[in-house]
């Protein structure tokens, strides 16, 4: 029963979404505001409703009905709990649900919360959104029905993907998901400025905390996959340019660039049309990567099970809303006025500079993603892949001069900016910076010149914002109390940029400590095998097998101990899952600042577990790799300081936003 | 100048839409890794037979001058999927009359004479593959892989990962229909 009722939910959101998708947008036009104001309701119903079939999917996980095939597809009663309920979004269809359940909160969210954006704009924005909701409605309702049932019921689910079968799962794709379905509340807020003709500076003021939330989801979502894959898939790395991992990336990349075109938009009225494009194409990127990750168009590990015709549906919905709101772009974007000038030396100039090398940075992963299947259209079957060496070579370098220009930037004013009083007060910086890398290079001897190069700017971000922050509350200038008082009176949005920006800087550290001073081994070993490794001794002692509930485990035991003194003891495990039959590696790691052990145990030379055979062992240590996620969480605390800031908060009056200019240093 | 600028973005949209569309083809499959043997002859192997079974080993010789074309399945007792694969291939070979050659890979004797005897053996000719060369030779990327091989020696057919569940079989029972082993439809 509880199935047909989410089943029936669905369908009725879905005729609330088509109310919705025209009575509003009429009602603006009209100027009435009673059909403008029927928005809130329908918005209101659809989360409701999509809320109903969404709590019925995943209660039918909770109970284990195997007669809905999605349930048995993807669970299986020996499941714990807690996989049993993140089942519900581990399937195409569960997570194309997750996925409308997203776009109702926001909807929903706008609708309420909004209270300080006119009517008309509102009532615009939420029927653009109502459309997303009917393409993606009906979509789900006629290709991808997860409450079908099946006749006669297994007597089991054939079980989980075991690789999912894990606390990442759990998080990862909701946070990913809010981010990328975030943004099409800033895309609907788009597409309705252009259908109204107009942008201004409260319409990048009311778009910003939606664009910031997403984008925090989104940071934090992509850097939990990117732990997930770290310790969980057993590969000892955090990144590979999969597809699917470009696919998010790159609306975060051009998010990111949204970010900071529209504070132009906001202070000084300028980039209009080009704010309206970065957001229509950062959803369309997550369109892109809804598309890519369900239609089997490219390969990758994270692909769904594939059907032709869904593939097809979606590249539907991605002609009409992409190329529909870039067709009413290409005629209305000539007619917007251009905003304030500036300057070629200017906050505004440093901000231009970071769109453009972030939007370049985005085309090359595009380009760099599809290529393969550009290559094999244009030669008729030929294949290829392009692997980290491409994107390494191409994006890396892109990132130095934006990692430079961005310690600068918050020190420049609007308008118009000194650049050698910029430089001047950051020449202490500059020596700290290089002193700080010879001192890495003192201590690591030997790596390339690009990851000391990659060095050098991270510390020279991360000392200019720290520079900048200080310079602020006139630390060490004023009294203490009196600097204190001054970091209260800063606006949070203030506080959120350094921290985010030192986070960036973090982030670098780490990535380049790990890819440059990885060390690895990969051995076959018998129990009682010494290995020396980055200054670690490790012993290996033998394998045993244990059991968990659907799934049977090898599980190594090695003690790692440093000059001659016992530090730890890591069980790596190789886990199989006889009902979804495959395996899994968990990998054991020893966690530190400095750096991580990392310990996998692959195949046994035998079959028979016994004391006597050999194993294959891979051993990593990677220094610096939890910077990666200490910096992506300075990201996400940056962002959500910013979102507190009493300005952007939705119904903040506008007079506030006035006194931010305030806060700009003085020359 | 402004108007035209506005339009790129459209365009460049449509374009890579246009290679979307072509990417969807259903015949497409973009896993699918062309294989260096299809339509060359098998490589040169020569394979001892398992020492504790009474099975002939394989070479390549054996794969030339048969009447009709025949299958080489390399398989371990070590390979979990293998055992669900062994069934489907029995079955070929009981019920279809498929000639079935095997390539024991990486493989300890013991191990796999005992895997065959509680399985049974469905294999005509098996080569003991202990130090994984031929595999090497045949450019497997893991196990189990199936080859069809023409009476000519020529490779005609590849199929990577077990053939179990209905797609796979029907697919392979395709592939032995298209060289002539068995009947369409059969």
């Amino acid at each position: 029963m509880t199935p047909e009722i989410g089943h029936f939910a669905l369908a009725l959101a879905l005729a609330m979404a088509l109310i919705q998708s025209v009575i509003p947008m009429i009602g603006a036009s009209r100027r009435n505001l009673i059909w403008m104001r029927s928005a809130r309701a329908t918005s209101t119903g659809q989360l409701v409703l999509v809320g109903i079939a969404f709590a019925a999917l995943m209660y039918s996980f909770f109970v284990s009905d195997f007669t809905v095939v999605n349930v048995a597809e993807n669970s299986n009663s020996l499941q714990p709990m807690m996989f049993k309920l993140a089942a519900t979004w581990g399937s195409h269809e569960g997570s194309l649900l997750l996925w409308i359940f997203i776009l109702t909160v926001f909807g929903a969210g706008v609708a309420h919360f909004g209270s300080n954006i006119p009517d008309a704009l509102k009532a615009r924005t939420l029927s653009v959104q109502a459309w997303i909701s009917v393409g993606f409605l009906s979509f789900l309702l006629f290709t991808s029905n997860p409450f079908d049932r099946v006749f006669p019921p297994p007597l089991d689910g054939s079980d989980l993907n075991p690789l999912l079968q894990d606390i990442g799962l759990v998080m990862h794709p909701p946070l990913l998901y809010f981010g990328y379905v975030g943004f099409s509340i800033v895309f609907s807020f788009a597409v309705a400025a252009l259908i109204e003709g107009r942008v201004d500076t409260a319409w990048a003021r009311w778009v910003r905390p939606w664009t910031l939330a997403a984008w925090i989801s989104l940071t934090a979502g992509i850097a939990l996959g990117s732990w997930w894959a770290y310790y969980e898939l057993g590969w000892g790395g955090w990144w590979f340019w999969d597809p699917v991992e470009n696919v998010s990336f790159m609306p975060w990349l051009l998010g990111t660039a949204l970010l900071h075109s529209a504070i132009v938009t906001e202070k000084r009225a300028a980039f209009k049309s080009w704010t309206i494009l970065l957001a229509i194409l950062t959803f369309s990127l997550s369109l892109l990567g809804t598309f890519i990750v369900r239609s089997g168009l490219l390969t990758s590990v994270h692909a769904f099970a594939v059907d032709p015709e869904r593939g097809f549906y979606i590249l539907g919905l991605l002609a009409v809303s992409i190329g529909g709101s870039l067709a009413l772009f290409a005629w209305r974007a000539p007619m917007m006025e251009p905003g304030g000038l500036f300057k070629p030396i200017s906050r505004e100039a440093g901000l231009l500079l970071n769109n453009m090398i972030l939007a370049t940075a985005t085309g090359t992963v595009l380009f760099g993603t599809l290529y393969p299947l550009f290559f094999e259209a244009l030669t008729g079957g030929e294949k290829i892949s392009v692997g980290p060496p491409f994107f390494n070579a191409a994006f890396v370098p892109m990132m130095l001069p934006l990692v430079f220009a961005m310690a600068l930037g918050p020190l420049l004013s609007w308008k118009r900016a000194d650049l050698a009083g910029v430089f001047q007060r950051l020449k202490f910086v500059a020596v700290l910076s290089v002193l700080a890398t010879l001192a890495i290079w003192y201590r690591m001897n030997g790596g390339p010149v690009l990851g000391y190069l990659s060095i050098l700017l991270a510390f020279w971000l991360l000392f200019a914002t720290v520079r900048e922050w200080v310079g602020r509350i006139r630390l060490f200038e004023v009294p203490f109390t009196d600097a204190v008082r001054r970091a209260r009176n800063l606006p949070r949005a203030s506080h959120g940029m350094s921290m985010a920006h030192a986070g960036v800087a973090v982030v670098i550290l780490g990535m380049v400590g790990s890819s440059v001073w990885k060390s690895e081994q990969i051995l076959f070993a018998q129990p009682g095998t010494d290995v020396s490794i980055a200054g670690f001794e490790v012993e290996f002692r033998g394998v045993e097998r244990v059991r968990g509930p659907n799934y049977v485990a090898d599980r190594g035991t090695l003690d790692v101990s440093r000059n001659g003194e016992r530090l730890t003891t890591l069980y790596p495990e190789r886990r199989s899952y006889p009902v979804a039959q495959s395996t899994t590696t968990e990998s054991a790691i020893r966690s530190t600042l400095a750096g991580d052990l990392y310990i996998s145990i692959g195949q046994p030379a035998l079959e028979e577990a016994d004391d006597s055979g050999a194993w294959t062992l891979r051993i990593l240590y990677e220094p610096w790799v939890n910077l990666i996620w200490i910096g992506a969480c300075m990201l996400v605390i940056g962002g959500g300081l910013s979102l507190s800031d009493r300005r952007l908060r939705v119904g903040a009056p506008k007079r506030a936003a006035v006194s931010s200019d305030a806060t700009v240093p003085a020359e | 100048m402004m108007r035209y600028i506005a339009f790129a973005p459209l365009m460049i949209a449509a374009i890579v839409g246009g290679f979307f569309l072509w990417g969807l083809n259903p015949d497409r499959d973009p896993n699918a890794l062309p294989s260096v043997l299809i339509s060359q002859p098998a490589p040169a192997f020569e394979l001892a037979p398992l020492s504790t079974l009474d099975t002939p080993g394989l070479a390549r010789n054996d794969l030339i001058g048969n009447d009709t074309p025949v299958v080489v399945n390399v398989f371990a007792s070590w390979c979990v999927p293998c055992r669900a694969e062994h069934a489907v291939l029995t079955s070929l070979v009981e019920r279809d009359g498929v000639r079935l050659f095997g390539i024991n890979y990486k493989d300890k004797p013991e191990d796999a004479s005992r895997w065959l005897n509680d399985l049974g053996n469905p294999y005509e000719r098996i080569g003991a593959d202990e130090v994984g060369r031929a595999g090497i030779e045949w450019g497997i990327s893991g196990v189990p892989e199936t080859f069809i091989v023409g009476g000519d020696g020529t490779v005609l057919f590849r199929y990577v990962g077990p053939v179990v569940g209905e797609e796979a079989e029907a697919e392979f029972r395709a592939a032995l229909a298209q060289a002539g082993v068995i009947g369409e439809g059969a």
